[in-house]
């Protein structure tokens, strides 16, 4: 996948079973969210391709792909002064609002927005937001899988704007869901969040996979080191699930000498021949 | 603490506001209440008045004994004149109001407008071309379809602003407002220059004919012109039942709209070629009116909430109310003279959109 002449990801295979969780982790401008836009079917990739329950994802309809999987973006930003209700029944898509009401129901609770159901969206804070996007995209999902079963629910950043509390409520919840068969798929930052709740950890650097294992086997002390250019001891439990402290991590030196502003300009580091 | 931060303590938190929206029959059958209203208080007010106790009798719900000698010119005053131009001006009230609200569901952003974006510019251009030039030897075998061309010229006109707009705006599937809304007055401005140039080729006649669209007037309605706005006013509201769902998920983005299954362009492509086409009769029926389209759903958007089910047919009706109250003051208050009602909804609808701004950006509680 490429834009703009820059390769984002490229020569990954990945897949993904029914009642699996997966993180994707990975330093920042590693490909991870166009990855996820990639299996969402948001945009195409340039060659290979994507599956989903063995059909290729290109010949679904959006109508059709809504009802196989479900997707919660980074940021969504609403304009208009939508309730939090109003909002979750959109992920009902097409069902009657009495239909749908015991699924919005469960929703809300699963967010713990049941209290917050006739606030306007954009007077909340960015988690609880972030929470009511949660709770439409579980509808939508729970909605889809009535008719087709178990479905695909990706997840991108789902934790990044909640505190700890909500942090663990939210992949719990993927987590349940993975439980009932559901595939999940998630970008997660903090690694032992990812350590605690995936099945699998795959790592993207640079546009490609460098690592697709279980977590115990997965985060070692030289893939951070490589991928995320810190020095770390990662610590490991009695059951050997790795843990990282903080305290044990020490950011690489910067890999290029600090340069003088005349050397720089000399240099023009940023001309096409010079990067 | 300072006196900022202890006004800030006085000031009504949006967070502990819960909001319940009024049922959606309630509020549809008020403002049908209020329409009926207007269009009653219309039919009585005007250069020869006709008071109420008169008008069951010329609407011709009962025969008078004796015969009132006003019944005849009352009749004829409804029939030929105030009814069809009563109605002209609840269906373009409507088809404005509408087309307002679909375009700023189509661009996430309540400040968009056909009018402030140039579409409504585009129509009245288009409309004023085909005045200079359908009555000059060049368009001479055209002549015979003026009224008919008009309407058409102020569509395709809207259309063709509409795709340009929106082929600036959008860069690999995104939709950029900003410039959307900056292309759009540079696009009026354009427009607008040409008109001039139109105005300056253009003899007495057609001065006028041009000047009537550029300031708005409903004084040229008949049922024959009635009977256009009609099946398109239909169609549109018919064809919105399919797009509302859809409007309301690309509030949440092109993105998520198209994750919750809604086919993106698809909807971007149907909703312009409503509001074109909305955009482009109302201009032809009565020149640029501007403004009702960013007022009214406004308006509703504060009281029964933003989801477009019940958004664009309450639109539909406030719109109506809006242009019949507009265009009965606008023959009522310099009568016997006529004042062009877009001079009027300006006056209100200008106001109200700096008000809409400043409260953006929190200068002011309105």
């Amino acid at each position: 996948m490429a834009i703009g002449g820059v390769t984002l990801v490229d020569g990954i295979d990945l897949s993904v079973s029914g009642g699996e969780m997966i993180a994707i982790v990975g330093p920042n401008g590693a490909g991870k969210s166009t990855l996820l836009r990639l299996l969402s079917g948001d945009i195409s990739a340039a060659s290979g391709d994507i599956r989903l329950k063995q059909r290729d994802l290109r010949a679904y309809s959006s109508r059709q792909l809504a009802l196989h999987r479900a997707m919660l973006s980074q940021h969504v930003s609403v304009t208009f002064p939508f309730t939090v209700e109003e909002i979750v029944h959109m992920g009902a898509g097409d069902q009657g609002r009495a239909a749908a009401e015991p699924l919005v129901e469960a929703a809300l609770d699963e967010a713990g927005l049941s209290d917050f159901r006739h606030r306007k969206l954009p007077t909340l804070s960015g988690g609880e937001q972030q929470r009511a996007h949660f709770a439409r995209v579980l509808v939508q999902l729970a909605c889809g899988e009535a008719i087709h079963g178990p479905g695909l629910l990706l997840l991108d950043e789902p934790t990044s704007s909640l505190d700890l509390r909500h942090q663990i409520d939210l992949v719990e919840t993927a987590r349940r869901r993975a439980a009932k068969g559901t595939a999940v798929v998630a970008i997660l930052h903090d690694l032992n969040l990812a350590v605690r709740f995936a099945d699998r950890i795959v790592v993207l650097h640079r546009g490609r996979k460098v690592a697709d294992d279980v977590p115990a086997k997965t985060v070692t002390d030289d893939l951070i080191r490589k991928v995320f250019e810190i020095e770390a001891r990662v610590q490991r439990h009695s059951d050997g699930t790795p843990l990282l402290l903080p305290q044990l991590m020490t950011a690489i030196e910067a890999r290029f000498p600090e340069t003088s502003c005349a050397e720089t300009e000399r240099s023009e580091p940023w001309s096409s021949s010079g990067t | 603490m300072t006196a900022q931060a202890s006004a800030d303590l006085k000031r009504p938190t949006h967070r502990a506001r819960h909001f319940t929206r009024p049922p959606a029959s309630l509020v549809l059958i008020c403002l049908l209440g209020v329409l009926a209203g207007a269009a009653i208080i219309a039919l009585t007010f005007g250069a020869a008045g006709i008071p109420l106790a008169r008008l069951p009798a010329a609407l011709g719900f009962w025969t008078e004994h004796p015969v009132n000698p006003l019944t005849s010119r009352d009749q004829l005053v409804l029939w030929s004149i105030r009814i069809p131009r009563i109605a002209a001006a609840a269906m373009v009230g409507s088809l404005l109001a509408v087309s307002g609200a679909i375009m700023q569901g189509l661009f996430r952003n309540p400040l968009a407008d056909p009018a402030l974006v140039g579409v409504s510019s585009g129509g009245a251009f288009a409309a004023a071309v085909a005045i200079v030039f359908t009555d000059s030897q060049l368009g001479e075998s055209l002549r015979f379809m003026q009224n008919e061309l008009l309407p058409l010229s102020a569509f395709v006109g809207s259309l063709a602003t509409t795709v340009i707009l929106y082929a600036i705006a959008n860069r690999a599937g995104r939709t950029s407002i900003a410039i959307f809304l900056l292309a759009g007055l540079a696009i009026a401005a354009i427009a607008n220059a040409g008109i001039g140039l139109l105005v300056f080729m253009a003899d007495d006649r057609q001065l006028r004919d041009i000047t009537f669209w550029m300031l708005g007037s409903l004084s040229g309605a008949t049922w024959a012109k009635t009977a256009v706005i009609a099946p398109v006013l239909a169609a549109a509201l018919i064809a919105c039942l399919w797009i509302t769902r859809g409007l309301d998920l690309l509030v949440l983005g092109e993105a998520e709209a198209f994750h919750s299954g809604v086919d993106v362009e698809r909807l971007k492509r149907i909703s312009i070629v409503l509001v074109s086409a909305m955009t482009g009769v109302a201009v032809s029926i009565c020149g640029v009116v501007g403004f009702v389209g960013i007022v009214v759903p406004h308006l509703l958007r504060l009281v029964i909430g933003p989801a477009h089910r019940l958004l664009l047919p309450a639109s539909a009706l406030l719109g109506a109310i809006l242009l019949v109250g507009a265009d009965t003051l606008a023959r009522t208050i310099v009568a016997p003279a006529e004042m062009p009602i877009g001079i009027l909804t300006a006056a209100v609808g200008a106001p109200f959109f700096l008000a809409m701004l400043l409260r953006q950006r929190g200068l002011v509680s309105l």
